[in-house]
């Protein structure tokens, strides 16, 4: 395996990612008008700032070979811990802030444990965490709870102006803080070499005599922490909890991270490529809804096409690379 | 018996034990209007599409791959089957044929995309049916139009609501299928040559099992056991909604499967284990109705059975808890570890 190769194995799908961006940008500003601006841009972030979050800890977890299924249902779940805290319970903010935060963590690490003491598949744990985190949120509450409070009230509409009358909100300040450190600390850190490691191949990064266990609970827990903040982001963006919020979230967040160039037998991609991704995710559904006449099942059409395209072009590129990493993949 | 069944049949056994403890009648089975009724027949009718598409679940998860677009396949199917007969009214048999024919076309041709995908292309099957599982449901929508169908002919309901020499129809459907999954897997080589490509793809090719062809193969027999299913479904409650029908489904048809006893590392499979797993998730999902726990908690409850069969099956969680009460008999510890 060459160097020169490499490079170009990992930078391709990144690549395609950023055109594709730019192409669909430049295609709703020829096609709409008042699609090309700058607030149309600022939107996608402000939209999607918790997509962007889970993202982020789902990365982590696809690169180290895994999967985590339980996403959607931590958010529901976070949020319906904030708001019945909130409202029921009464607390103040700066209690319900670190409890809502702790239980996407507290579950992450449970489900990282089963995983790496017992050898259960990743897909069946999260699967269970899954299922835990949504019927959890039925025994809160059936019915959605409404907050009404002074913290999640300004956190929702305190709109920072970043000139020419463009705004963001606080909860994409968060999600640039959560990329910028994720991106640290896969690229600068031991933790992040070992990620890489754990999805190259797990024998080999056991051999190496790096800590696979430790490394697999932590990137689990990463991720239930993401979707916990991711929640309480949500929560602000909705400003209730409900058992139904983000359904089926899981799969537009894997989806994000194929998208942005991540191979799903783990080992190559980059975080910064699924934040392209959920923007991509972000500005199908902007342009369907300037569009105006096209239903929201499209949304998932284009997204299953988009799907394709990426998977297919991830394969050229595997199979033009190394035959061992052929095989690799076909495993 | 220490059979790999063992756990699975005895949690079995417990769910409707504990049925029996809430309701004495829960064996019981009457026959009303010349049908036979009864909680144990109505899990067989509610649980009919579950086991249809974790039969064809298993074929696939058997060559390490996994079908996570069967639950999309389902509304798709059942959005076509109601499509077909939607404006037929009474009498003649033709609109139910067409729609038996949309259906089965619809899912072949579904287990042909991710077959094709997945054998020619070579892309990991979770990631190659999750493009069916996403656009597919928008297929469906797509098809009904965003709206819930509803079907108004009456041979149509009869697929999932029928009765057939006392029994529901359905039973028959499941039965025809799993009959035949049997006898292809276990009185022809093509059980052998599943397991073998599910061990390991490249030696099997090297050694003549075309293993392209085995896995195109087993992907469209899960498109079609799932377009069945969804049929079964759609016309059970006589409408199609391409938003919720069959949703979720994929998630239990592969628990079933895991709960069965298949690992998901592909190579032995056990059909019948596939039976029992969705049966114990049917029989979870009616007891829970009928001892009058709150429907809300069905999901906790099924992720607490899930990990406790899964934690079960695990070798080192059984070396772990039981190991302790097997230190006298060290030979007998080995045994368990090598069987799983």
């Amino acid at each position: 395996m060459t160097k020169g190769l490499r490079v170009d194995t990992k930078h391709l799908p990144l690549t395609a990612t950023l055109a594709l961006f730019v192409i669909m940008f430049l295609f709703g500003s020829l096609r709409y008008t008042g699609f090309f601006s700058t607030q149309v841009f600022l939107n996608l972030f402000i939209d999607n700032a918790f997509l962007i979050i889970v993202a982020v800890g789902m990365t982590f977890v696809i690169l180290s070979g895994g999967i985590d299924l339980s996403v959607g249902s931590v958010i529901a779940l976070t949020s319906m811990v904030a708001a019945s805290l909130t409202m029921n319970a009464e607390l103040p903010p700066v209690m319900v802030v670190p409890i809502s935060l702790l239980v996407g963590t507290v579950l992450g690490f449970c489900m990282g444990c089963l995983i790496h003491y017992f050898h259960l598949q990743p897909f069946i744990v999260t699967l269970a965490g899954m299922f835990l985190a949504r019927g959890l949120c039925y025994l809160i509450s059936v019915e959605s709870i409404t907050i009404t409070d002074e913290f999640f009230n300004f956190m929702a509409s305190t709109r920072i102006p970043v000139g020419n009358g463009n705004f963001i909100s606080i909860s994409v300040i968060i999600a640039m803080f959560v990329v910028a450190a994720a991106i640290f600390i896969a690229h600068f850190t031991k933790f992040g070499r070992n990620v890489y490691a754990l999805g190259g191949s797990e024998q080999s990064a056991l051999l190496m005599g790096l800590p696979v266990g430790r490394t697999k609970i932590m990137i689990y827990t990463i991720s239930g922490f993401c979707s916990s903040l991711a929640g309480l982001i949500f929560t602000f963006y909705m400003l209730s909890g409900y058992g139904l919020h983000a359904n089926g979230l899981e799969l537009d967040t894997i989806a994000a991270v194929v998208i942005g160039g991540t191979l799903l037998t783990g080992g190559a991609g980059y975080v910064a490529g699924s934040v392209v991704g959920v923007l991509i995710l972000g500005i199908i559904q902007t342009v369907i809804v300037f569009e105006g006449t096209l239903s929201s099942w499209w949304t998932k059409i284009a997204i299953g096409v988009l799907l394709l395209l990426f998977i297919v072009l991830q394969r050229i590129i595997v199979a033009r690379s190394s035959t061992s990493q052929v095989s690799a993949a076909a495993n | 018996m220490k059979s790999k069944l063992f756990w699975p049949l005895m949690i079995l056994v417990l769910i409707l034990l504990i049925n029996l403890f809430f309701d004495r009648s829960f064996f019981a089975i009457e026959v009303k209007n010349g049908y036979l009724t009864g909680s144990l027949v109505d899990i067989l009718n509610r649980g009919a599409p579950l086991l249809l598409v974790a039969i064809g679940m298993t074929l696939v998860i058997a060559t390490k791959g996994v079908d996570l677009g069967v639950g999309s396949v389902m509304a798709m199917a059942g959005a076509a089957g109601a499509m077909a007969v939607s404006g037929a009214s009474e009498g003649g048999l033709v609109p139910l044929f067409t729609a038996i024919a949309f259906v089965i076309g619809i899912s072949l041709l579904s287990g042909v995309w991710n077959g094709v995908l997945v054998s020619r292309i070579g892309v990991q099957p979770i990631v190659a049916t999750l493009i069916l599982m996403v656009a597919g449901r928008g297929i469906a929508q797509l098809i009904t139009d965003g709206q819930i169908m509803t079907v108004y002919y009456e041979p149509y309901t009869f697929i999932g609501g029928g009765h057939l020499a006392m029994l529901p129809f359905s039973f028959f459907i499941v039965a025809a299928v799993l009959a035949i999954a049997a006898f292809m897997t276990r009185k022809t080589a093509v059980g052998l040559f599943i397991e073998s490509v599910g061990t390991n793809p490249e030696a099997s090719r090297l050694s003549g099992i075309n293993s392209k062809n085995i896995l195109l193969m087993v992907y469209i027999f899960s498109g079609l056991c799932a377009g069945i299913g969804g049929l079964i479904l759609s016309s059970n409650v006589a409408s199609a909604d391409g938003n919720n029908a069959g949703l979720w489904y994929e998630l239990d048809a592969i628990l079933a499967v895991v709960i069965g006893g298949t690992s998901l590392n592909g190579g032995r499979f056990s059909l019948r284990g596939t039976v029992i797993g969705a049966l114990i998730i049917q029989s979870l999902t009616t007891t829970i109705y009928s001892i009058g726990i709150a429907p809300e908690i069905n999901l906790v409850v099924k992720a607490i059975v899930v990990l406790i069969v899964c934690l079960l099956q695990s070798a080192e969680f059984r070396k772990k808890v039981f190991g302790i009460f097997t230190i006298k008999r060290p030979e007998k510890k080995k045994e368990g570890v090598s069987l799983s």
